[in-house]
Order: structure tokens, then sequence, then C-alpha cells
């Protein structure tokens, strides 16, 4: 094997390449079985963007809080969410997630730091704050990550949020994926800024902008602003570039795109592909590994689908539980 | 040692225990040390009214001043909690709930349902209600029944010093969000008020006047104006039963249903606006589980609907006043099975 | 002269914490020849009602108190006076009548409670009287220093009377260190020798009782006199079902059923009387003491400690008294100190006999204490 010229290890690299794989089958299978009719409600799907959830997450620990969007698949897996019990939560099973009381947009799980998709963009950025604050009285080192799109990043919860970050100096990280996208509204015309590092620099924060589709670009500039913030240097906010395959929600018919605009972006900027080719060439890991990866993940996917359609619905009495701790 | 405490120190106290015992209670808001950064003293505030003034020269870095951005804040102390911590946030007044809404009922209210009960959010949310500070119609109003409309928040307005301080205790213990609603003019207020740490536990009403002709349900500065009205009939020989709800969410529904089954007559105080308050639901409630005990129709007494005004000649008119409520007393006794008997009853 | 044959009957103060009580009715008509100790009329305090007896003899000649009206402590609420005085010279002594100020009478009182910090913690006191002889009145379970209100006056006459708060009760410290009879003896000697009480005639209630024989029974030079009212500490029985309720009652509505087992008189146990038990029963730490204290003192159900036979190898005058319907701890304990002490049962009231038959139940202790001082 050949020396290996990434920053990550042989095993954290393949560790990434399995979260990527598995987001994007998730999502693809989703696309599949949301088309059949199987699955109630609507889902938003990350098919595309798997780079910046697992750059980001392969820096975090279970200690370190995320706040996510509607869009929030990828997130979930890359923080660790158990991909069966979120297929269940998605097809609004008692053994989800949230025991079916949440659904795609709200799946969370707190002790893997995950404090949820959000249906409401923008609102996940003042909780990320309160993380990033929680962690500064814990004194843990914890940090919050709060996760837009470049929609929700006009909203005034997240702009506020940028600022009492950095009159708190918490250690947050703003991190908007920007797809180009704000449902159907374009980023170019929606967003007046030049850049989102100038927005950052106006609120008083340092902002980088990477290419969102590159593993590794992500991966570096995250890790050096999440160490800032993890010493105390305050928050930072981190623009990921990146693409969306599929469309504001399942059955967008996307006219707003251009021709043949979706069938570009995956034979030329595919994350995982790039990903997959970059380490096969430096020799790092072997073709066969990967195709293994798949086939497990394809399986675990797989599985994940049976168990969610062979388990229970939550029943009547479901209805009025967990409202309050006490009432 | 009880001594005689206005509900402004009765809050600030309740705070401080707390923040003694519990070192994952933070405090934050606008002004609420009230001075961070500015050259003059570091905490000139401590609270626009002067209710937390104090605290920081005691707990220093656990009380934080925050711009003003209340979405910010507010759902920082929302995800604190959600993180381990319990935090207590400022809003200076109820009227200011529209800049951090979400945060509040689509978040805060919602985490533990929405996440299948493995949430727990427990946060507190002080906010000043009520009218009669001259402050018009954004610093003065009772929008505590939208908070009682949401699932998932419990809220509190306590009617004097004593219970101000048993019950922020117990929001601040409790594990759900709460909204715990201050009547700017109950600040001053005062009662006896043991020194040490309290609860009152949530849901319980308190018979503050007993009484077998009439049950007026009040809550916050109402109950004072309930018992300036029952006062004025005892000289009637009417006895008026005065109920202090003191939780809105949960509300005492068994003390309120007890009480109208020994008087038969119900008047509901609310200084909210009369559509979709607590005196509607009230008198909803009543009306639907104990119709058989009602002699006559309920009664309402509410501020009308319109936004609280700027003249202290339309202040004074648009508060519920205790002749007012009287009035509505013996509205009900006139009226009704047994119309006009109570008197020779008594 | 007109002060002698024109005497008031004003609201009377019970209690250290007494301002103001509510007439609730005359017994009395107008034109009645009252003796000294008649029952005038009753009076409704923010803890409890009782009836107010005559101090005085004469003529009712006149009812200003009127039924269902509060009053100050000290305002008139009727006159007594000999057939002989005028109409007008009454009215003329009514109209100049002055209640006098609520804040004149703190300052000759002085402070209403004192504070004497112990290593073991915090205890709350009043005291009363300057006389040179001491009184420790100890209260019982879940009790507090009100609890000698109609008392502690009375024997204020001729001694210093000292009530204190137990530790766990009422505004003492709420860390019980030991809850054991022997520990809460040890603590009510360092209590007196915080204060400078060499010794005392002690006056328990209860399990203020069991920890007044106990502190005989250790400290026999501290302790010149017992009286022991409605006493644990003689026998076995104990309702436990009372205290199990009194520990876990957690509202007014299941509260005041269960305080209703310490009278007689069932109507005798107001709202405020309720509200404050459950004011300090919310404090925090009491429901950890009251069950410290109940599982080491009545465990199974059972008082623990029978300490009537080693009271008997003390040489210190004894006092027992019992409400005859105690519900609490029964009656015939008293049997436990036959031949030791003198006991009186009264009729018609039940475990709180200092409350309920305040006047009977302070001349006994009166005719004790001098008798012990003998």
């Amino acid at each position: 094997m050949a020396d290996n010229p990434f920053p990550l290890s042989r095993e954290d690299l393949l560790k990434a390449y399995r979260t990527m794989r598995t987001i994007r089958e998730f999502e693809e299978r989703l696309h599949v079985d949301f088309a059949k009719g199987d699955i109630p409600g609507f889902v938003h799907l990350y098919a595309g963007e798997e780079a910046s959830a697992s750059g980001i997450m392969m820096h975090l620990k279970d200690n370190d809080r995320i706040a996510s969007t509607h869009r929030g698949h990828g997130h979930c897996i890359a923080k660790g969410v158990d991909v069966r019990e979120m297929m269940a939560e998605i097809y609004g099973k008692a053994t989800g997630a949230c025991r079916g009381k949440g659904g795609s947009m709200h799946i969370a799980d707190l002790s893997k730091g995950m404090m949820g998709a959000n249906g409401i963009l923008g609102a996940g950025a003042p909780l990320a704050c309160g993380a990033g604050l929680a962690a500064k009285f814990r004194g843990d080192g914890g940090v919050g990550i709060s996760f837009v799109g470049d929609g929700a990043s006009n909203q005034g919860m997240f702009l506020e949020s940028l600022n009492l970050a950095a009159v708190w100096n918490l250690p947050v990280i703003f991190v908007v994926e920007n797809n180009g996208y704000a449902e159907s509204t374009s980023v170019e015309w929606a967003v007046a800024c030049d850049s989102y590092v100038d927005r950052a620099s106006g609120f008083g924060l340092p902002g980088v902008t990477v290419d969102g589709t590159d593993f590794f670009a992500v991966y570096e500039a995250a890790g050096e602003i999440i160490r800032r913030a993890r010493e105390g240097a305050g928050p930072a906010l981190l623009e990921c570039e990146m693409v969306r395959f599929f469309g504001h929600f399942e059955g967008d018919a996307q006219s707003y795109r251009a021709k043949g605009e979706v069938e570009n972006l995956r034979a030329n900027r595919d994350c995982i592909k790039s990903f997959a080719e970059r380490v096969i060439e430096a020799g790092v890991a072997k073709r066969e590994e990967f195709t293994a990866i798949d086939r497990e993940v394809l399986d675990l996917i797989e599985d994940a689908v049976r168990s969610a359609k062979a388990a229970p619905l939550p029943t009547a009495q479901d209805l009025l539980t967990d409202v309050y701790v006490s009432y | 040692m009880a001594r005689k405490i206005s509900m402004k120190d009765a809050i600030n106290e309740a705070i401080d225990l707390e923040m003694r015992r519990d070192p994952t209670v933070i405090l934050m808001g606008e002004d609420v040390v009230g001075g961070t950064g500015s050259p003059g003293e570091a905490d000139a505030w401590g609270g626009v009214l002067g209710v937390t003034k104090g605290l920081y020269a005691k707990h220093g870095k656990r009380l934080m001043d925050t711009p003003l951005s209340e979405s910010a804040y507010v759902g920082a102390a929302i995800g604190a909690a959600a993180c381990g911590m319990r935090p207590i946030a400022e809003l200076m007044f109820i009227d200011f709930m529209g800049v951090c809404f979400d945060e509040i009922f689509n978040q805060a209210a919602k985490f533990k349902y929405m996440f299948g009960g493995k949430a727990n959010t427990p946060v507190v949310i002080r906010t000043m209600v009520g009218a009669g500070f001259r402050a018009a119609a954004q610093h003065s109003q009772m929008l505590t029944p939208i908070f009682t409309h949401i699932p998932g928040l419990k809220v509190v307005c306590p009617s004097n010093a004593y219970d101000a301080k048993g019950l922020l205790t117990q929001s601040i213990r409790d594990d759900d969000p709460v909204i715990f609603c201050e009547h700017k003019n109950l600040y001053a207020h005062e009662s006896d008020v043991p020194a040490e740490a309290y609860t009152i536990p949530f849901g319980e009403a308190n018979v503050v006047r007993e009484g077998k002709d009439a049950t007026i349900v009040a809550y916050g500065l109402m109950v004072h104006k309930a018992l300036e009205a029952a006062d004025a009939l005892a000289k009637e020989k009417v006895e008026a039963e005065v109920i202090d709800l003191r939780t809105l969410s949960p509300i005492d529904w068994d003390t309120v249903i007890e009480s109208v089954g020994n008087t038969g007559r119900l008047v509901v105080v609310d200084e909210a606006h009369p559509r979709c308050s607590i005196a509607t639901d009230v008198a909803a409630y009543v009306g639907q589980n104990a119709f058989g005990a009602l002699r006559a129709g309920a009664q309402m007494v509410t501020a009308p609907h319109t936004p609280v005004p700027f003249s202290p000649a339309l202040e004074d008119l648009y508060i519920p006043s205790g002749g007012a409520i009287a009035a509505a007393v013996r509205r009900t006794l006139a009226s009704g099975q047994g119309a006009g008997a109570q008197r020779k009853a008594s | 002269m007109t002060e002698n044959r024109i005497r008031p009957i004003v609201m009377p103060k019970w209690g250290l914490s007494m301002s103001e009580g509510k007439v609730t009715g005359w017994l009395m008509k107008p034109g009645a020849n009252v003796k000294v100790g008649d029952e005038l009329l009753e009076v409704e305090t923010e803890k409890i009602a009782s009836v107010v007896e005559a101090g005085d003899q004469g003529t009712l000649r006149r009812i200003i108190g009127e039924p269902q009206t509060v009053y100050p402590v000290k305002a008139l609420l009727g006159v007594l006076a000999d057939d002989d005085v005028s109409d007008s010279e009454i009215d003329a002594y009514v109209a100049s009548y002055v209640t006098p100020a609520a804040a004149e009478e703190e300052e000759e009182a002085g402070p209403r409670y004192h504070v004497a910090d112990l290593p073991s913690g915090r205890v709350r006191y009043a005291k009363r009287g300057e006389g040179d002889a001491a009184i420790v009145l100890i209260h019982g379970l879940g009790g507090d220093l009100d609890n000698w209100l109609f008392n502690i006056d009375a024997l204020a006459e001729r001694a210093s009377v000292y009530a204190l708060d137990l530790p766990g009760h009422g505004q003492s410290s709420k860390d019980i260190a030991d809850p054991t009879l022997r520990g809460l003896a040890q603590a009510l000697i360092a209590f007196m020798d915080e204060v400078g009480i060499a010794d005392a005639h002690l006056v328990g209630h209860s399990l203020g009782g069991a920890i007044a024989i106990q502190t005989a029974v250790d400290s026999p030079g501290r302790v010149r006199s017992l009286a022991l009212i409605g006493s644990a500490g003689l026998g076995p029985e104990i309702n436990s079902g009372y205290i199990d309720a009194f520990i876990t009652a957690g509202s007014r509505r299941e509260l005041k059923p269960v305080l209703q087992h310490l009278f007689a008189r069932k109507d005798l146990v107001s709202r405020q009387l309720v509200d404050d038990v459950l004011k300090y029963k919310r404090l925090d730490g009491v429901n950890e003491a009251l069950k410290k204290l109940s599982s080491s003192l009545f465990a199974g159900g059972r008082q623990q400690a029978q300490l009537g036979d080693a009271l008997r190898r003390v040489n210190i005058p004894t006092m027992v008294i019992w409400g005859e319907d105690d519900e609490i701890v029964p009656a015939k304990h008293a049997a436990a100190l036959t031949g030791k002490a003198r006991t009186h049962v009264i009729g018609g009231t039940g475990h709180m006999v200092q409350m309920e038959a305040a006047n009977t139940v302070n001349a006994l202790l009166k005719e004790h204490i001098r008798a012990g001082l003998l």
C-alpha cells in the first residue's frame, strides 16, 4: 500500500466513504419508494451534498451538537443516528427514531448530539448557539454546528445568531450549504451580498468558502474552524458550495432548473465518485474495497426498508404521550 | 425567616437560590445585567425594572446581557436547555413574543413530542405582562392565551410574592418549558415569603377567599380586583369565592368545578381580550363538565377587544375593575335558577 | 376612676404572629352578668378559632365587635361595667377609645423571633418574659413554635419562656444530623447552651414530650420539671396512618382532613392553619427531614422508644396532660407514669390540647411550674 497523502487515516477514509455512500443510497432508495407511494408526507433529499455532512461530522464527537435542516437525513446519518430507526421514522412507524411522531423533517437523537432536523428554516441557528453556550459552561470543548441552506441564510434567526455567537464568543460553526436554490429560487437572486465571507465579516466573524463537493476541502476547512472554536477563538462561518441531485422535495418537477443541469452535475460533480477516485488513485484503498462497502450499504438500506415496512404503527395511546415530562 | 418582601424581590431571590443550588441555571436577557461593555457600572440596571439587580455580583458570568435579538437568545436558551442546562431567558415584555415566537412554539414546545419523548427542554422564559403602566399597545398586553393554546408549554402567572417565588422555583426545576408571566403592576406587591427555597406545584389553584354565593376565577392582577369585588359584595351579604388559578397550563379544573358545585354561579375574570381567552376556556369547560351545577350562565369580565390604549383615561377603562367584577356577580345572582334568593338564604 | 368602673373587652393577642382577628360570634347577650373566666365570644385568627374568656367581671353593657368582622389586636370589642355606670359615660368611653397601633406593640414586645446559630444548624426561637426561671416549649413532629401561640404569653408572666423550632421544623435548618431521640435531646441541650439556659422547665408536646423525657434522663441536672402533653415515648402505639398521610399530603385538599385528626373540634382547622402547614411542607428539605424522623422514631408504625421506666428513675417533678380524644397518641399512655406524675385528661379535646383548651392547660402548667420552683 502506498503512503497515505490524505489528512485522514485509511480507516477514516473508508469510514467517510461508507457514510457518504449510506447517505446516497438512503436518499436514492427514498426517491424510488416515495414515487411508489409507500412513504407518507414529503421528503427533502440530500443526495449530491454528502461531502459536506461527512467532511464536517468526521471532526465531531457525541458531545458536539448539530442543528440540522429540513434536508436533514445526511446530517443524521453522518452524526451517527441509526439508519434503521431513521427509515422506520420516515415510514411513520412506532419503532422510528421519534416513535413516528416526527417524520423526515424532525429526526433527532440527542444522545448522538443530533438536535433535530428542522422544518423551520433558520431556527436551528439559535439552537446551535445554545449548544455552544452549554459546552462553554461545561468547559468540555464541545462545539455547536448550525446548518442552513442558502435560502435560510436570509432568515432573521440565522443573522441574529451570527451576531450573538460573535458577541458571546461561542464555539459555534455556521455552515451554509449553498446548493444554489432556496426551494426553487436562485441564490443569485435572493442573496444580495457577493459572498458569504463578506456576510460573515459584516457580523464580525471569519468566513470560508469551499467546494462542497470536495470532501477533502470541506474536511480541512471544517477541521481548522472547529479547532479554533474548541480553543475558545469563537464562531466562524463555512460556506459549502454544493449541488442538489433531486428537487426541493420529492415530486418537484424542477422546471426552474436548466435543461441537462442535473445530469451534468451527476456526471461531473459527484462528491462520492471523486472521493473514491482520488483515494484509489493515491493507492490508499482498492476499488474492490469500495465496492464491498457499496454492497454492505445496499444490504443495510434494504434491511432498513424491509424492517420499517414490517414495523408496527403507533397506536391511539401514543397520540397523547410525550407532550410534557409531567403535566 | 418569613418576612414581607415584594414580588420583585421574591423573583430575584428564587433565581438567586436556584443559581446557588444548581450550577446549570443561567440567566440571559436584554439588560438583565444592564451595563455589559458600557463605560459605567457593569450591572447598572439589573433588568429594565431592576428585578435581577444584584445577581451579577453573586453569580458573575452566569448572568448574560444579550444583544436585542430575541430570536437568537431565546433560541439559544432553548438549545442550551436541550443540551443539559437550565436557562432562564428574560423576554422583557410578552408583547415582544412576535420576534421570537418560532423558537418558543415550534422548537421548545415541540421537541419532546416531535422527537418521540427523547428530548427535555427545561427552559424558563420570564416575561412581563399586563396593563396599567401607561405603556400603551405594545408593552401592556396579557397574551397568556396564546401560550396556553400551545401543547408542550406550561404557563404560570402569579398574583403575589409568595406564589411568585414558589412557582418560579418550580419553573426552574421543572423539566418542561415554562412561560413565567410577571405582572408589572404586582412587582411592588408584598407578602410573607420564607427566606428558604420552596416550590408550589403546577396545576394547583389557590382559593384565596371562600364564599358560598358565587365563584370568581381570576389570575395575576385580576385576583386583586376580584378580592376588591368580594369585599364590596360582602357588604351586601354576598359571599364570593375567589380562585387564583396561579398556573394556566396546566390548569386546576378540579378546584374550579368543586367551587362551582358549591356556588352554582361563575364569573371568570381575565385581563386578556374576550375571544379565545382564559375566560372563555374556563367558561366553556365548566359549561361542558358542570352544566348541572350552574344555576345561571357564566359571566366573563375581560379587557375589551381593542389594543391597550395609552391615555390614562382610556387605560383605566380598559382594565377590568373590581366594580365590573362585582357587577358581574350581581348579574349572575339576578339571573337563572333561584335568582335573587341568595340574600334570603344567607 | 372611670377606667376601673368601665372595663374594655378587646381583641386578644394570641401568639406572636397575630395582628388581627375575626369575631365569629358572641356567646353572651348584652346585659349578661359576666364572671372572670366566662366565655364571652368566639374569635377566629389566621391560625385557629378560639374563645375569648372574660378577664374581668361586670355587666356586659355594650357589644361593639360585629360578627364576621376583622379587628386589629386590642381593638375594642365590648364593654363591661358596673350597673351604676351611665350609658352616656359608656358612650364617651367607646368614643374616646383608641386602639394601640401595631407598631408600638411590636416595639414594646421586641422582635418576634430570634435565631441561634448552632454547629448543627440554625434554630429559630421565640422568647417572651424576663423571669429568672426558664421554660422551654418543645413542639411535636411537623409542628413549630407557633403551636404554643395560646400558651407562650400566659406562661411568660413570671418566667422567661422559650419556644423553639426543632431541627427540620419551622424555620430552623432542615438538615437533621441525628434523627434519634438522643440526637434531638442533644440538639435541645446545645440550644440551651447557646442561649444561656442553665436549667429549664421543659414542656413537651407529642414528639417534643419524648425529647423532653430523653433530655431529663440524659441530662437531669438541666431539667427542673417536665410537663408532657400528649407525649410520645410512653407507649408503643402511634397513629402511623396520620404520620404517613401528614408526610405525603401535597395539597390543601389532602392536608385538611389529615390535620383534623389533631383536634377534637374539627372546625378548628382553619384555612390558614392548613396553609401554614402546607407552606412549611413545601420548603426544601422538609419532606426528607420528616421522613428521616418518622423512619427513625416510628419505624414499622410503632414508637421505638419507651421511656417511662427510665423517667421513673430520675427525680424530676413531672406532670402529664392529655386530650381525652387524642387520635395520634392514645391517652392511655399516661398510665406509663402512674404514681410518678400527676395526670390530667381533658375532655372534649384532641392531640392539640394546648390549643383546644389553652386556658386550662395554661393554668395547669403555671401551677406545675410554680410547684417545681419551690
